[in-house]
């Protein structure tokens, strides 16, 4: 069974609902014993990144223990983001630490929040883009980003303007930047492929 | 850099979606959730469903409404029609739309786009304009309320700029005079509104040919088109749009 974790942030349904449009068991919950018992994690995040750690509270070092340990993890958006060490989105605030970088806000000079469809250079040895090709569109909606510095992380990269990582995989740790569950066909395959990889694929 | 989107949208009335000229002489065009995610398969970049009852009562029905198009439809949505308060913005939120759309609230009350964008980010916030060309001033557009039903002495190009200083994150702008006639969207309005704001604006109302989707992205500035009549019936399909875009070198999610 693959949980999401409910802590009390944004729009946490959309990301069970897709699980559960592609056939996948899944349960929104913060139980420790089934966070612990689950085949894998998924940590959504529609809030801001202070705001999300601390309502994760104490689960946020289940959840580190458990990664580190091997449990596959998927964080998407701000869920993403706090994979990381730090942000500074008002006011600084400790990530999970589980990759190395900090989310620092988009630069200036472009319009902000980065919102929309944009395309993503899909790495081929990356197994959450699977049947995906080479590149694709995915929705993002977000005003900071991730300046990953981890060089045991691969990072699969969109352009506005820079290049923005929107992708991050490290063993059995990953992330999107971008939303997934919003994101259509190819955002269905990509949770199809985190399925896969936790064993959750019938 | 970002796709142009395509956004069909869905009129929703007594529970099912209807389309119609001008605003009146409706059409069924069938259930709001099947036609959702009929769109949401077919590649639509994001969807628009706005009551158009938007009577109190039906205010519990949209929501219940959004909760099931969030089942099926996994693309972004925004809900409108009738919305009148940050509070029912927040319930159709939690229930699985992306953005409120807001028109008639609006302008009498602009303070709400200030209020919603403090609350919820103005990613969530849109600006609906309804605008008719003024009978008496050249290249003038006047706002219209109460689903078209009501004209303003409000200037179009000037409430979108004041709208975006408030706090809606897009602009949802309608021709009414363009609406459900196929007869392509008001490129003139739509480059107003486009230059004169620093925020995206989906064109609305006109579309009837492919050619038209491309003129007014290029020659009228919008970052996102809008049309109902010729997806809902089926003359166009998703795919079709996005296919002749690319061919014209527009930028889109294909």
């Amino acid at each position: 069974m693959l949980i999401v974790i409910d802590y009390n942030v944004g729009n946490v349904k959309s990301v069970c609902n897709a699980f559960r449009h592609i056939g996948c068991e899944v349960e929104l919950s913060c139980d420790r014993s089934k966070i612990e018992a689950a085949s894998a994690l998924v940590l959504p995040g529609v809030a801001a990144f202070g705001f999300a750690v601390g309502a994760l509270g104490s689960l946020a070092s289940v959840i580190r223990e458990l990664a580190q340990a091997g449990k596959p993890l998927l964080g998407i958006c701000v869920g993403f983001q706090m994979l990381f060490d730090e942000s500074c989105e008002f006011g600084t605030h400790k990530g999970l630490g589980l990759v190395s970088g900090a989310v620092v806000p988009i630069p200036a000079g472009r319009v902000i929040p980065h919102m929309g469809w944009n395309k993503v250079a899909l790495p081929d040895d990356n197994p959450l883009f699977a049947g995906l090709g080479n590149e694709k569109h995915f929705y993002f909606a977000h005003s900071f980003y991730a300046n990953v510095t981890d060089s045991a992380a691969k990072v699969a990269y969109t352009n506005y303007g820079f290049n923005l990582p929107a992708a991050v995989r490290k063993g059995s740790i990953y992330g999107t930047q971008f939303h997934p569950e919003k994101s259509g066909k190819q955002g269905l395959q990509v949770l199809r492929n985190f399925a896969r990889i936790a064993g959750e694929d019938r | 850099m970002l796709a142009r989107r395509i956004i069909p949208c869905l009129d929703v009335k007594d529970g099912r979606v209807v389309k119609g000229v001008k605003f009146v002489n409706l059409r069924d065009a069938g259930d709001p959730v099947e036609l959702g995610a009929r769109y949401s398969e077919d590649g639509a970049d994001e969807l628009v469903f706005l009551d158009i009852t938007a009577t109190i009562r039906s205010r519990k029905t949209i929501v219940e409404l959004v909760g099931k198009v969030a089942e099926k439809v996994f693309i972004p949505f925004t809900v409108g029609g009738g919305i009148s308060s940050v509070e029912h913005m927040d319930q159709l939120l939690r229930s699985g739309a992306e953005k409120c759309s807001v028109n008639t609230a609006a302008v009498a009350n602009p303070d709400i786009l200030t209020q919603a964008a403090q609350r919820f980010g103005n990613q969530c916030v849109v600006l609906a304009v309804d605008a008719r060309r003024s009978k008496t001033r050249a290249s003038h557009w006047q706002v219209c309320v109460k689903a078209g039903t009501e004209p303003t002495d409000i200037d179009a190009v000037e409430w979108a700029v004041e709208g975006a200083k408030r706090g809606a994150g897009e602009i949802l702008l309608t021709s009414m005079d363009a609406d459900g006639t196929q007869a392509g969207y008001d490129i003139e309005l739509t480059r107003a509104v486009a230059d004169a704001v620093n925020i995206p604006v989906i064109a609305s109302g006109g579309a009837g040919t492919l050619q038209h989707l491309y003129d007014v992205i290029v020659a009228g500035h919008a970052e996102a088109v809008l049309m109902a009549s010729i997806t809902h019936f089926e003359n166009y399909t998703i795919n079709q749009m996005k296919e002749y875009l690319r061919s014209r070198g527009i930028a889109v999610n294909l």
